[in-house]
């Protein structure tokens, strides 16, 4: 125990305390599991035979549109989770206990770090949940390897990461939490605008830059392509990169705002 | 921690400076807390109590001045102070969602401590601070006295050798307020230097070695409670009359009495002679049971016979008005007459 260094070992307490939030207080966790739940049951069973109808020039079946749409479903599910990292953290911030542990000799970002790695673990049980869920559906992956879905996993937890990194940021910026709520909103929306639902080709000519030159659309489309086998392309790297962007961006950006006295 | 020998201050600030835009809350204090002994800052609401123990405890950086906790350098080495305090803020620093317990285990983790010397402090100043039945709650549960103690138990997790109270019993009902001064007394006993925040003198005078009082960034006086109610006109015996022949008779007699030694004590003298349209008479006096004799046997031999006699001894309101107020005579001219 005491070979860890004391960053990881304060991390690991600070992610203590953000579990046992968690866990006392799961209503934040399971109204953010709501959404991409319901959107999933109604995109399926509701609008599941019109959707079909535009995938593949018309002709598919319900299970091609579930296929099609549960990748989305999924980052869905990981964008939404960092919207309730904003919240949390920004409702912590208010809290003495985080004027307690600045004055303590602990390590500087161990408070930060804490709420990220236990808004990603949350963010990667809800993406098990939902995909049980996508399962139970009909949702069936073609063929993926260990390997592919190793990969696809760890493309989610990379994605979880950057937004959650950004979350973090927009809570330590937001005086209370409905303007973090508020401000948290575009990550909730972002989805809504790729190639979640619809291809992007099928979107008005002057939308499709839009829903292209956005984190979700590429990561969306690897995750299709490694476990429904179709064309990945350049998305594989542009995702990497758009993900790892948004974390440096985001851990610059928490860091700073929380090393600044405190108001 | 070598570099603190038993001689040099636990806690030294030289024209300690904090503006917030051209809002100048601290402007140039300087103080100087021996270890081992309690120190209190004195003053009202937005007199910049608060940001000088923000400032000190490394919460907020400070503007310009030099400033060493625990014999280390506060814009140079926070990290090094910060392992040497304690603090327990106004709004109580514990984590209100989770269970008392929990707070004490994660302030033990914090302070890397094994695990089982993590449960068997956190258990001892569980029970020490009363906290053992509600222990499993979570903290927003408790009451305020309770709350209190658990962030001074959550403060002691790391046997702090200074520790920094802000207005610690702000709030609280009378008897978790003397339990609080009696944990800070148990502290001061152990020879941890306190550094203490209060609007209330009595509590400054209850507990502290030396008082400052701030008001408007500065410190307006500075010394042990004694030599600080000495400074305080507000010692004074008050006579009432209903006859104004009576007060008018009274007021005469007085005032050849007084006035020959009384110069020098701020109104006293005056308000003997000027006194209101209620009748009264206001005689300096600390309240001893010597004064009160001598002064009764002086009524007496005059043949004055006051209605109603009542003591006052200085209270906040007399500090204040006599070192905060700048209406009443200035602190240098305020010399006691005993």
């Amino acid at each position: 125990m005491s070979s860890l260094s004391p960053a990881v070992r304060d991390s690991a307490t600070m992610l203590r305390r953000n579990l046992l939030h968690a866990r006392r207080y799961p209503s934040l966790t399971l109204n953010i599991l709501l959404m991409p739940i319901v959107l999933l049951l109604l995109f399926v069973y509701i609008f599941g035979d019109v959707m079909s109808a535009g995938i593949g020039g018309g002709g598919a079946d319900r299970s091609q549109y579930i296929a099609y749409l549960v990748p989305g479903i999924l980052l869905m599910t990981i964008g939404a989770t960092p919207a309730g990292t904003a919240v949390s953290v920004s409702m912590d911030m208010t809290e003495g206990i985080i004027a307690r542990f600045r004055t303590m000799a602990i390590h500087r970002g161990s408070v930060l770090i804490g709420h990220v790695v236990g808004s990603v673990l949350q963010a990667l049980v809800s993406v098990l949940l939902v995909g049980a869920i996508a399962v139970a559906v009909g949702f069936r992956s073609t063929d993926a390897t260990v390997l592919e879905w190793l990969a696809a996993f760890g493309l989610l937890a990379l994605v979880s990461t950057a937004f959650t990194w950004i979350g973090v940021g927009i809570g330590l910026a937001s005086p209370n939490a409905e303007a973090a709520s508020n401000h948290a909103l575009p990550m909730v929306v972002f989805p809504f605008i790729s190639s979640a639902f619809v291809p992007v080709e099928a979107m008005p000519g002057w939308f499709q830059p839009i829903a292209e030159y956005q984190p979700f659309t590429p990561a969306i489309e690897t995750l299709r392509g490694l476990l429904l086998g179709s064309e990945i392309g350049n998305n594989g790297w542009l995702a990497v990169v758009w993900c790892l962007g948004l974390a440096t961006l985001g851990y610059l950006w928490s860091t700073s705002l929380f090393n600044r006295d405190p108001s | 921690m070598t570099i603190t020998t038993s001689r040099s201050p636990a806690i030294a600030a030289k024209g300690l400076r904090k503006a917030y835009g051209d809002k100048t809350v601290l402007d140039g204090i300087d103080l100087a807390v021996p270890t081992g002994t309690v120190f209190s800052l004195l003053g009202p609401n937005g007199a910049g109590k608060t940001t000088a123990v923000k400032i000190l405890s490394t919460l907020i950086t400070a503007d310009a001045g030099e400033l060493h906790v625990g014999g280390h350098d506060l814009a140079s080495d926070p990290q090094a102070v910060r392992s040497a305090i304690g603090v327990t803020g106004q709004f109580s620093a514990v984590d209100g969602l989770i269970t008392g317990e929990e707070n004490m285990l994660i302030m033990a983790d914090l302070h890397h401590l094994s695990r089982r010397e993590g449960r068997r402090t956190a258990a001892a100043l569980l029970e020490r601070f009363d906290l053992v039945e509600a222990a499993k709650k979570p903290a927003a549960a408790y009451s305020g006295g309770m709350r209190r103690r658990l962030d001074i138990a959550m403060t002691l997790v790391g046997e702090p050798r200074i520790i920094f109270l802000d207005e610690p019993t702000t709030g609280l009902d009378p008897r978790s307020r003397h339990t609080m001064w009696r944990i800070i007394r148990e502290l001061v006993a152990g020879g941890v230097t306190v550094f203490l925040t209060t609007q209330y003198l009595e509590e400054a005078d209850e507990l502290a070695d030396r008082i400052a009082v701030l008001n408007d960034g500065r410190i307006a006086a500075e010394g042990s409670a004694e030599e600080l109610k000495r400074l305080v006109p507000g010692g004074h015996v008050r006579l009432r009359f209903t006859d104004p022949a009576t007060y008018r008779s009274a007021a005469v007699a007085l005032k050849e009495v007084l006035l020959p030694h009384a110069h020098g004590v701020a109104g006293a003298g005056v308000s003997a002679v000027t006194s209101d349209e209620a009748l009264s008479l206001h005689i300096p006096s600390d309240g001893s049971q010597r004064e009160l004799r001598s002064l009764l046997d002086w009524l007496d031999a005059a043949g004055i016979e006051a209605d109603e006699l009542t003591v006052h001894t200085p209270d906040l309101d007399d500090v204040f008005f006599a070192l905060t107020g700048g209406s009443v005579a200035p602190v240098q001219a305020t010399e006691a007459v005993r």
